[in-house]
């Protein structure tokens, strides 16, 4: 099934947002806003969920601790218990305070390794991926907006670009996609 | 958009739109670099190949080749290791902390500020590395299953502490500066018009495409990294003061070092951003986002912190009185008045007295005798190292036993090497990366730009 985009470009961040407003309260669905920053207060205009990358670094991190507390356990305690100065390490929790910096360290390190790793695999922005952005003008000084018909069933082509009109962009382009 | 008062000093001067912001930051980036950037390049360059050359020297003789001796058994390399942490801890502390407190000054100097301190902990790197003298061998500081038996390394020594602190410290503050990267590099990425370039920079910015919900995740990562960076900043100095502290070496053995230590690392790190951006907003023409007032807010910084070592230093002598034990009272007196007085005071006029003089605003807000102040500090913060770790230890437990040291030149070469292989590493970035956040500044333009301050409608909507 073919499918028409409509790019709707802006010259600035607030009238994107406005006409966004404007655009959603008469029942248009925008599937996508490309902007050289974040918007603040666009997310939810046009429905983009929050993220929940902040509840997997704290996972991460549980991980990083784990397998610190479990790693130093088996290499001070278990494995061989490093007598310094006749004092060796009987247990995990006579000796924990040294065992302290490294397992802060750990979990910070999984924390963010694991979060940034998480961010970009869910972004789809490896090396080397090509740019996705509709306009390269998109990440200088010009906002775009991306709709498509085929998420606007109820709504005509030609409803939809006078109440654009309305909202008064700079450009409007039309793709095709098969 | 958030407003601010009036009364504020705009952060953004002139009459910039969203796009003279990208052109101001990738203009240099884009036209042919000054005949002034090959020359200290050059020297840069070759300074940093003397140390390397130095470096192959000294691992294939051994690190006899230093200066050290029986009582001193360490001087310039753990000096220069500390001295280059130090530094390399107001990158993260103005991305990391002032995000948290939402200080939008940092937005301007966050990213230099950033390649700064990587570049600096590189540089910090270096030492322990060549100081195993078989640096081949210096995967053994992870705990890898091994052929000799049950041998793991001891997690108990504050040394290996360090080996988890720097990695740790040196991988997140290189994801924290790339993640903030990205979008810019995008932004250079869609204006290149040679081939070479717009394929290098396609590969640098990973397609970012600047998608909402990408932005929505930019936002919380980069919020969470802080958060994360935060108490990452805190330890790692704390951790570095601990390879001394745990000792029992008077003048080490105190439990005032950890705050003092990071105390002391701001004020080095902000010295050096002082230093770097004062030249660098100059040399690209950046002076309406990184001006007067930026450098004031920095000054007050460095003064604050400059005040905390100082009270660090008086109360060390204090309680090197106060504990009664001569030994302690002795390593104090020695450094003042002893043979390495001169390293004393020297850190104590650069490090105590002129932080003090940021009191007057004309001076904290001259950009002459800031870059001067910088350089002082710099100087002063290496003496204070210097002046802990030999003058502490060149009085051993038997006058037999007593020692000065004297630096081969060896170990000159490595120092000025990383300082010129520092250089090399910062002019590399001011050539081929944005030198400004350049997206995050756009997001502040409205708010704190001064055309937008000036104008009428700034304060309609109140």
């Amino acid at each position: 099934m073919s499918d028409k985009v409509l790019y709707v470009m802006y010259d600035d961040d607030e009238a994107l947002k406005h006409s966004a407003k404007n655009l959603v309260s008469k029942g248009v669905k925008i599937s996508e806003v490309f902007s050289p920053f974040p918007i603040h207060g666009i997310d939810p205009i046009i429905g983009v969920k929050n993220t929940r990358l902040g509840i997997m670094a704290f996972l991460y991190g549980l991980i990083g601790l784990t397998l610190a507390t479990i790693g130093m356990r088996f290499f001070m305690v278990v494995d061989w218990p490093m007598n310094i100065g006749g004092k060796p390490n009987f247990s995990y929790l006579e000796n924990m305070l040294a065992f302290v910096p490294i397992s802060f360290e750990f979990t910070v390190m999984c924390a963010a390794h694991g979060m940034a790793i998480t961010y970009l695999l869910r972004n789809k922005t490896l090396p080397g991926m090509p740019a996705q952005n509709p306009d390269p003008r998109t990440t200088d000084d010009k906002f775009v907006m991306e709709i498509r018909l085929s998420e606007n069933h109820n709504i005509t082509e030609s409803d939809l670009d006078s109440m654009l009109q309305e909202t008064g962009y700079l450009e409007l382009d039309k793709k095709e996609i098969k | 958009m958030q407003k601010e008062a009036a009364i504020r000093e705009p952060l953004i001067l002139g009459h910039k739109t969203y796009h003279d912001v990208t052109e101001d930051v990738c203009r240099p980036i884009e036209d042919k670099a000054p005949k002034m950037w090959y020359i200290l390049f050059g020297i840069a360059l070759v300074i940093g190949l003397y140390g390397v050359g130095s470096i192959m020297y000294l691992l294939g003789t051994g690190i006899g080749v230093w200066g050290l001796n029986k009582t001193i058994g360490w001087a310039w390399d753990i000096t220069n290791f500390v001295w280059w942490v130090g530094i390399g801890h107001a990158g993260t502390l103005i991305s990391a902390v002032l995000l948290l407190f939402r200080q939008k000054w940092r937005m301007a100097i966050n990213r230099s500020a950033e390649a700064m301190t990587i570049f600096a902990v590189f540089m910090a790197g270096t030492f322990p590395l060549i100081h195993m003298g078989r640096l081949w061998v210096g995967y053994w500081v992870m705990p890898i299953p091994n052929q000799f038996g049950s041998l793991w390394v001891n997690f108990n020594s504050p040394l290996l502490w360090d080996v988890f602190a720097i990695s740790t410290y040196l991988s997140v503050s290189l994801v924290f500066w790339y993640i903030g990267l990205i979008p810019d590099f995008a932004t250079i990425r869609d204006r290149a018009k040679k081939p070479l370039a717009k394929k290098m920079y396609s590969i640098l910015s990973f397609g970012w495409s600047g998608r909402a919900k990408h932005w929505n995740r930019f936002e919380l990562v980069s919020l969470v990294l802080a958060g994360l960076a935060t108490p990452l900043v805190f330890s790692v100095h704390s951790i570095v003061s601990f390879d001394f502290a745990t000792s029992v070496i008077p003048g080490w053995h105190t439990t005032i070092f950890p705050p003092y230590f990071v105390a002391g690392a701001v004020f080095s790190g902000f010295a050096m951003v002082q230093t770097l951006l004062l030249i660098m907003r100059k040399a690209m023409g950046l002076e309406a986002y990184i001006h007067t007032k930026h450098v004031e807010y920095m000054n007050i910084v460095i003064m604050v912190t400059g005040s905390i070592v100082g009270t660090a230093y008086i109360t060390e002598l204090f309680i090197s009185w106060y504990s009664g034990v001569e030994y302690e009272s002795y390593a104090f007196i020695n450094r003042a008045t002893g043979p390495y007085w001169w390293a004393y005071w020297s850190m104590m006029t650069c490090n105590v007295i002129s932080p003090q003089l940021m009191w007057f605003r004309p001076l904290r807000r001259s950009l002459l005798f800031t870059f001067f102040i910088s350089i002082v500090v710099n100087i002063g913060m290496w003496f204070e190292r210097y002046v802990i770790i030999v003058t502490s230890i060149h009085r051993d437990y038997i006058p037999a036993a007593w020692s000065m040291h004297f630096p081969s030149h060896i170990d000159i070469a490595v120092y000025l090497g990383t300082i010129g292989l520092f250089f090399v590493f910062f002019l590399l970035f001011a050539r081929y990366f944005p030198v400004l956040a350049l997206n995050e500044v756009k997001t502040i333009l409205k708010g704190s730009g001064q055309s937008y301050k000036e104008s009428p409608d700034y304060h309609k909507h109140h």
